[in-house]
């Protein structure tokens, strides 16, 4: 797939010179060009979505290498390996199932056999995909030993010998349901600034005073959205030294007939305290609630805690990633900051308001536990 | 201070007026003169219950003690007495005259005075009797007639600010900067002086006005009956005599207003209390009519930013730099002015000069080279023409650039010394002393200061360490260049903010000593502060409630440091200690030039470029923010280490204007 190779590199060299920047546009170009490689992908007729998602796993681990800083490439790949993988389990379970109903003519002890295999098919794609239910759980429970069978392999046994055509059938149907979930995620990508900013009206209120600091589009968005409600409210903006992207957000707001006032970021902590809300974009959130967000966003946050002022992060459905507690990351002049989760009031996300400890399960909801190193092998 | 803490502990307000009548205040009064103590007994007989109402007359002297008792003591009293005793009126005129020309409104009899807002804030009649200021003698003579006429409705307003002291409300704007720097002695002389002026015309107005004296004597019933139950009753009526001393002159404005208001005394008590205690408030740029007023005297006709930002509308909000050319061109006609003093003015306008010390030390100097010069013109006294030359210089420095804390310090100091001069010096021996003052001033308080503060810290850096450091203080680079050549292996982090990049030029200064230096910028300080293990910060000031009044950014440094563990030590001067409390920044604070912001280094044109005529754009430039204390590990001095919490203690134990030389 010489193309798709030509693609990738393409890409790659545009991230690598910050052509493409802000974590939504990256976020967007990530998730069509993945999309270019399953729609690339030759189908073949074992193991389809074991080679698919080493196809999007050799391609993502050149994306997230041409820049290890944006996240979102990351996250991007590993909601793709996601997809993939529960479009694979949801297909294999309606074929078990299909099998199961063409066998019941067949002797007990191999309905019984399928019967089990099925139950465990099913309870694993339950565990791995679906929120513990009370049912879930006590079904698991028997079966826990056979639960971790590689959900690919679970409609190996019989059925695709007896009907090839059936299973090619499916594995494009598998094929097509990835690409119609990435081309969801595409929209989904678009439409998280529409859900975000339309809960603003519910923060913002009357002559409130806003502090944010440099330049984030969800910030825009959001207090764009309050604004058209008719809501009057004064926002300053500290510069965000050392891009000044402050400046571009308050040019932007001014354009809007927002009361806007420009500060140096020294300045933050002597205004804090007639400031009535934090509102500031994040770069990417950890699983433990804590967000890494451009440099400068502790130091308010410090400041917002001093003054018990709320401290609010927008986060886009594609900036959740990476488990763990990392600490800042290391840069020569820092670009990003750490903000410890004890420090954030509130996540508003597209699926609505979250506190800092609720973070972890949003995650699990949209990458597998398999997927949290992208690269295949360790060595080469 | 001392001598201010005995009266408060006199709760019982009868006794403090028993104080008032016998021999405590009454021989000052007698010294000053018969004629004037004698009038001022028949008004007590007459109106039993207002013995307040004369109390003007004997209590300065307990005031004078609380706020400066050397100064006013030996002073006020001898030229009052030589005026008065004349007991010719035309001369008590011409006296009067003349004292509250050298004392109270000194800026008024300099042709080109432009002085605080409290000056601008004098109605008609000030400049009335400014004018008598100018006038000759004779002139005065023929002028008095009008003046005794203004005298009544003085008066009156004496009695009603006597009552209630219902100046209070009016009183905060019209003492202004300048007013808080002048020691409070001019204006008590002033008001003694005017005391007895008005106690030689007293007794006419009181006839005359009965009315007003029963209601006057109802109002001091009821007030003394109410502030029985409250300590320092008694106090209070020397804090109204000083209102109502100090105000007539200059503020006939006030006194429909005071009169009128007179019926609200309930709550007079408090404030009036209150109002001992607060220093004087700075002006209020706010309020459009007193800034109308200022403007118009102005020299320095600096250009309005054109959107403020509505926390900080009262204060003046200019954009910097802009007027220098101007200015300049004004040089020649500006002989009010000594051309030391207009230099240091200009530099301090146009950023030359910056810091706390380096500013100081420009004006102290400046002031000191006008002295050289200065010769007391005839029929004036050098301690009185000199305080207004000086207040003169001063105003004209605040045009340029709101005073430093170091810089008022100083000029309380100053004219503190000035004030003391003993009368019968001779003009040499009087400049002798006043600029050998001024050179120890800057010695002590400030070189001197600067060394113990760098042994202090020295012993504090150990080897290995990571020192931080925010913007450029004088006093942290003599401790890191100290501790470098006393051969400490230590490596520096230079924390530099917008617009200012002040850090760059330490970064620049350190690096040629060979020092090893780390430069980031305030947005990197969570970043770096991991590996910090020192913080080291200049402050412009510590308030008394420990805050430390800085450089804007030191909060944000000291904040992330606190969050880090790491200790933040403060390194400041104990001149620079001021008894002001605050408790953010938004309550006084200094705008710098908007358009600063405007200019981004890694563009060549501005992003906001474009949209700058846009009413919903503002820039906002502070030049300071206040630390709070729990921020602060360790503030050190030139009286040693201390924690912010000893700051008051200090002012106290150390208070500057008695310890000074």
């Amino acid at each position: 797939m010489p193309d798709v190779q030509a693609l990738v590199n393409d890409f790659v060299l545009k991230i690598k010179r910050r052509k493409i920047e802000g974590s939504q546009a990256t976020a967007k170009h990530t998730a069509e060009l993945l999309r270019q490689v399953v729609s690339q992908q030759r189908i073949t007729y074992t193991n389809q979505a074991a080679s698919l998602i080493d196809a999007v796993k050799a391609v993502g681990e050149q994306l997230i290498e041409a820049n290890p800083v944006e996240l979102a490439i990351g996250n991007i790949v590993r909601r793709v390996l996601h997809m993939i993988r529960e479009e694979n389990v949801s297909s294999a379970m309606s074929a078990v199932e299909e099998l199961a109903l063409g066998s019941d003519d067949d002797e007990a002890e191999h309905d019984n056999r399928m019967g089990l295999s099925a139950a465990a098919v099913a309870a694993a794609a339950r565990s791995t995909l679906r929120a513990p239910s009370l049912q879930t759980l006590l079904e698991d429970i028997p079966d826990s030993a056979t639960a971790p069978h590689p959900p690919s392999s679970g409609g190996d046994s019989e059925g695709k010998n007896k009907s090839a055509a059936e299973s090619s059938s499916r594995n494009k149907k598998l094929k097509h349901d990835v690409i119609e979930a990435i081309n969801e995620l595409i929209q989904e990508i678009d439409t998280c600034h529409e859900l975000i900013s339309a809960q603003a009206v519910e923060h913002i209120h009357q002559n409130e005073v806003i502090l944010t600091l440099g330049h984030s589009r969800t910030v825009k968005e959001f207090l764009f959205a309050a604004n058209e409600k008719k809501r009057s409210f004064r926002v300053f903006v500290a510069e965000g030294a050392p891009r000044y992207q402050g400046h571009v957000l308050a040019k932007e707001l001014v354009g809007k007939g927002l009361q806007t006032t420009v500060i140096t970021d020294s300045a933050v902590f002597a205004m804090i305290s007639r400031v009535n809300m934090v509102i500031v974009g994040a770069h990417a959130i950890m699983a433990n609630g804590g967000v890494i967000a451009p440099v400068g966003i502790n130091m308010v946050a410090l400041a917002a805690q001093r003054h018990a002022v709320p401290f609010v992060v927008l986060a886009d459905c594609m900036d959740y990633g990476q488990l763990g507690d990392s600490p800042p990351i290391r840069v020569e002049n820092p670009a990003f900051d750490y903000v410890a989760p004890k420090l954030v009031s509130l996540f508003i996300t597209d699926m609505g308001g979250h506190s800092p400890s609720y973070v972890y399960r949003l995650i699990a909801d949209y990458y597998s536990a398999e997927d949290l190193v992208v690269r295949r092998k360790s060595a080469p | 201070m001392e001598p201010r803490r005995p009266p408060r502990t006199v709760s019982d307000p009868k006794v403090r007026q028993v104080g008032f009548v016998t021999p405590a205040a009454a021989p000052p009064a007698r010294t000053v003169s018969d004629t004037a103590a004698m009038p001022a007994a028949g008004a007590s007989q007459e109106l039993p219950l207002s013995g307040s109402s004369l109390s003007p007359v004997m209590i300065p002297p307990p005031r004078h003690d609380g706020l400066s008792a050397r100064v006013t003591a030996p002073v006020p009293v001898p030229i009052a007495a030589t005026a008065l005793r004349l007991d010719n009126l035309q001369i008590r005129v011409g006296s009067y005259n003349q004292s509250e020309v050298l004392l109270g409104t000194p800026p008024m009899t300099s042709p080109s005075s432009r002085v605080e807002d409290a000056v601008s804030e004098f109605s008609d009649d000030v400049s009335a009797s400014s004018l008598y200021g100018r006038t000759e003698p004779d002139k005065v003579g023929t002028a008095f007639p009008g003046r005794s006429g203004d005298l009544m409705p003085a008066k009156s307003v004496v009695a009603g600010g006597s009552i209630g002291g219902s100046h209070t409300p009016e009183n905060p704007p019209t003492t202004s900067l300048v007013v808080k720097t002048l020691p409070g002695i001019t204006e008590k002389k002033r008001g003694m002086l005017e005391k007895q002026h008005d106690e030689a015309a007293a007794p006419k107005p009181l006839k005359e006005k009965t009315t007003k004296a029963e209601r006057r004597a109802l109002q001091e019933a009821q007030r003394a009956a109410k502030s029985a139950a409250k300590e320092g009753g008694g106090a209070d009526p020397t804090n109204t005599k000083k209102d109502k001393v100090v105000k007539p002159t200059p503020q006939k404005k006030d006194v429909p207003e005071v009169a009128a208001s007179s019926g609200k005394k309930v709550d007079r008590p408090l404030e009036k209390e209150r109002k001992k205690e607060v220093l004087p408030l700075r002006m209020q740029f706010d309020d459009k009519h007193k800034v109308e007023k200022v403007k118009q005297r102005a020299i320095v006709n600096q250009r309005e930013a054109k959107s403020r930002v509505e926390f900080f509308q009262r204060l003046p909000q200019y954009v910097h730099g802009t007027q220098l050319q101007e200015l300049e061109a004004k040089f020649f006609q500006l002989d009010a002015v000594h051309p030391s003093v207009y230099k240091v003015g200009l530099h301090h306008l146009s950023g030359k000069i910056t810091g706390g010390n380096a500013r100081c030390i420009a004006m102290l100097l400046a002031f000191k080279e006008a002295i050289k010069d200065y010769s007391t013109p005839p029929e004036k006294a050098l301690v009185r023409d000199l305080n207004a030359k000086i207040s003169g210089f001063v105003s004209f420095l605040i045009e340029c650039r709101p005073l430093s804390i170091s810089m008022g310090n100083a000029i309380k100091f100053l004219k503190n010394r000035i004030a003391k001069l003993p009368l019968s010096m001779s003009e040499l021996d009087a400049k002798a002393s006043i600029q050998s003052d001024i050179d120890r001033f800057i010695n002590q308080k400030i070189i001197i200061a600067d060394k113990v503060i760098v042994r202090h810290a020295f012993a504090k850096i150990r080897d290995g360490d990571v020192l931080l450091t925010y913007g450029l203080s004088s006093v942290v680079e003599m401790i890191l260049v100290y501790a470098h050549e006393h051969k400490k292996k230590f490596r520096i982090v230079i924390v530099d903010s917008r617009p200012k990049h002040e850090g760059q030029i330490l970064l620049r200064r350190l690096v040629a000593k060979g020092l090893n230096c780390t430069y980031t910028h305030i947005n990197a300080i969570s970043y770096i502060m991991h590996e910090v293990t020192r913080v080291f910060l200049g402050a412009a000031s510590v308030l008394s409630n420990g805050t430390v009044y800085s450089r804007v950014g030191t909060a944000c440094v000291a904040m992330v440091a606190k969050a880090y563990r790491v200790p933040v030590l403060i390194c400041c001067e104990a001149y620079k200690f001021h008894e002001r409390v605050q408790l953010d920044s938004i309550c006084f604070n200094e705008l710098g030039d908007p358009d600063a912001i405007l200019k981004v280094p890694t563009h060549v044109e501005s992003y906001l470029y474009g949209c700058m005529d846009n009413d919903n754009l503002q820039l906002l430039n502070l030049n300071y923010d206040a630390t709070p204390s729990d921020y602060v590990s360790m503030i050190i001095t030139d009286y040693g280490m201390l924690p912010p919490t000893s700051v008051p203690v200090i002012m106290r134990e150390y208070d500057p204007q008695n310890l000074w030389i």
